[in-house]
């Protein structure tokens, strides 16, 4: 079985035991010594077992990414209620104004966790679903509702260079 | 306040009631499969509701617990539809 | 009548908005894919939005007005958190799975003009 030789698989199994303790801990709320005890021995079972799927490898730079990535997602949060309005005016309307069409476009993005925020960012915003993701070479295919959203990604490119800046991967 | 949660608990039966047209009329499997994982969505919200109407705070690990299973649930589903088996 | 409960009521009304604006476009889109637009983005935020009004309440009556209260009670905001966390990572995470399944087995999309399927 491969895995991480030396210093990155000790680390990858204490990020998992903190995380499973913490937790434990948390959402408990009970103190005594059975319950402390039983958490940290279920907590180094999981870790022993599964410590790869949770921390992938060394990342460089990883204080400023999250500092980054806290501030995109408050953006995030409100391109979500817009999205919101958006598809409630098309559902509402007696006319109905849909438009559907499939487009693909390429990215400069390659590691998991900055294709995955793109992915679920494209989900979650006014009129566009992601259908297919190549990690290779970085390719979407994505199912839009109407002429301006798929603008929007295409011509305008405001959330490629977003999350581009916040991995920095250009 | 009470009285609130109680009206918001029965809208929500009432679209999950809605959604159950789709579930039984929609033609092929994607449209049933689709409907069946927004009926477990409002589950989750529903169990945390009567949680906090009838004062027995267990229901809050069980709409955590429910949450999961019904992921995981619509990502089998997938999975089996697109491959034709689920673990090679 | 306290300020925080017209807030909570607020919170709730536009969560049950946008979740019957979701059934309602499950039952009239004519298509798959637009369908699963309409459920994907609305339910996800209703739901957030009604568990983020209980926990307001929650906050303001279990943990505020009363000091005295068990730890397992002052921990339920905790739980909700994740479980807000946890809806916004796997919802859209299962409609691009479910829509992924249906591309590759070659379910048509709908252009406009074509009748309802």
């Amino acid at each position: 079985m491969k895995g991480k030789e030396g210093k990155g698989k000790g680390f990858g199994i204490l990020v998992t035991f903190c995380a499973m303790f913490l937790f434990w801990l948390l959402l408990s709320g009970i103190f005594d010594a059975f319950h402390v005890i039983a958490g940290i021995i279920c907590s180094a079972i999981v870790a022993l077992i599964s410590h790869d799927l949770l921390v992938k490898g060394k990342g460089e730079k990883m204080l400023s990414k999250s500092f980054r990535f806290f501030i995109y997602i408050w953006w995030e949060l409100w391109q979500i209620v817009l999205a919101n309005f958006d598809v409630a005016y098309r559902v509402l309307h007696p006319k109905m104004p849909i438009d559907p069409r499939i487009i693909e476009f390429d990215t400069s993005l390659r590691s998991d966790f900055a294709l995955v925020t793109l992915a679920n960012s494209i989900t979650l915003t006014p009129g566009t679903i992601t259908i297919l993701v190549e990690p290779e070479k970085g390719k979407f295919w994505v199912h839009a509702i109407a002429k301006k959203p798929a603008d929007a990604l295409l011509v305008d490119k405001t959330m490629q260079s977003k999350v581009t800046d916040v991995f920095m991967e250009w | 306040m009470i009285e609130v949660f109680l009206a918001i608990a029965v809208l929500i039966a009432f679209t999950i009631l809605l959604s159950l047209y789709r579930a039984a009329l929609g033609p092929g499997v994607f449209n049933r499969v689709a409907a069946v994982s927004v009926i477990g969505t409002k589950t989750i919200v529903l169990l945390v509701i009567i949680g906090y109407y009838f004062e027995r705070p267990l229901f809050f690990d069980i709409s955590l617990l429910y949450a999961i299973l019904n992921f995981i649930g619509t990502l089998a589903f997938a999975k089996y539809l697109e491959r034709g088996e689920v673990w090679s | 009548m306290v300020i925080i409960d017209v807030i909570v009521t607020l919170f709730l009304a536009a969560g049950i908005f946008f979740m019957f604006t979701g059934v309602i476009g499950l039952l009239r889109f004519p298509d798959f894919y637009t369908r699963l637009h309409a459920t994907g983005k609305c339910d996800t935020l209703g739901e957030v939005l009604i568990i983020v009004g209980l926990l307001l309440d929650h906050i303001y009556y279990y943990v505020y007005l009363l000091p005295e209260a068990p730890l397992s009670v002052k921990l339920v905001p905790v739980k909700l958190i994740f479980l807000i966390v946890f809806i916004f990572l796997a919802n859209p995470t299962a409609t691009h799975a479910i829509m992924k399944a249906a591309y590759k087995t070659g379910v048509k999309p709908w252009k406009l003009g074509e009748e309802r399927r």
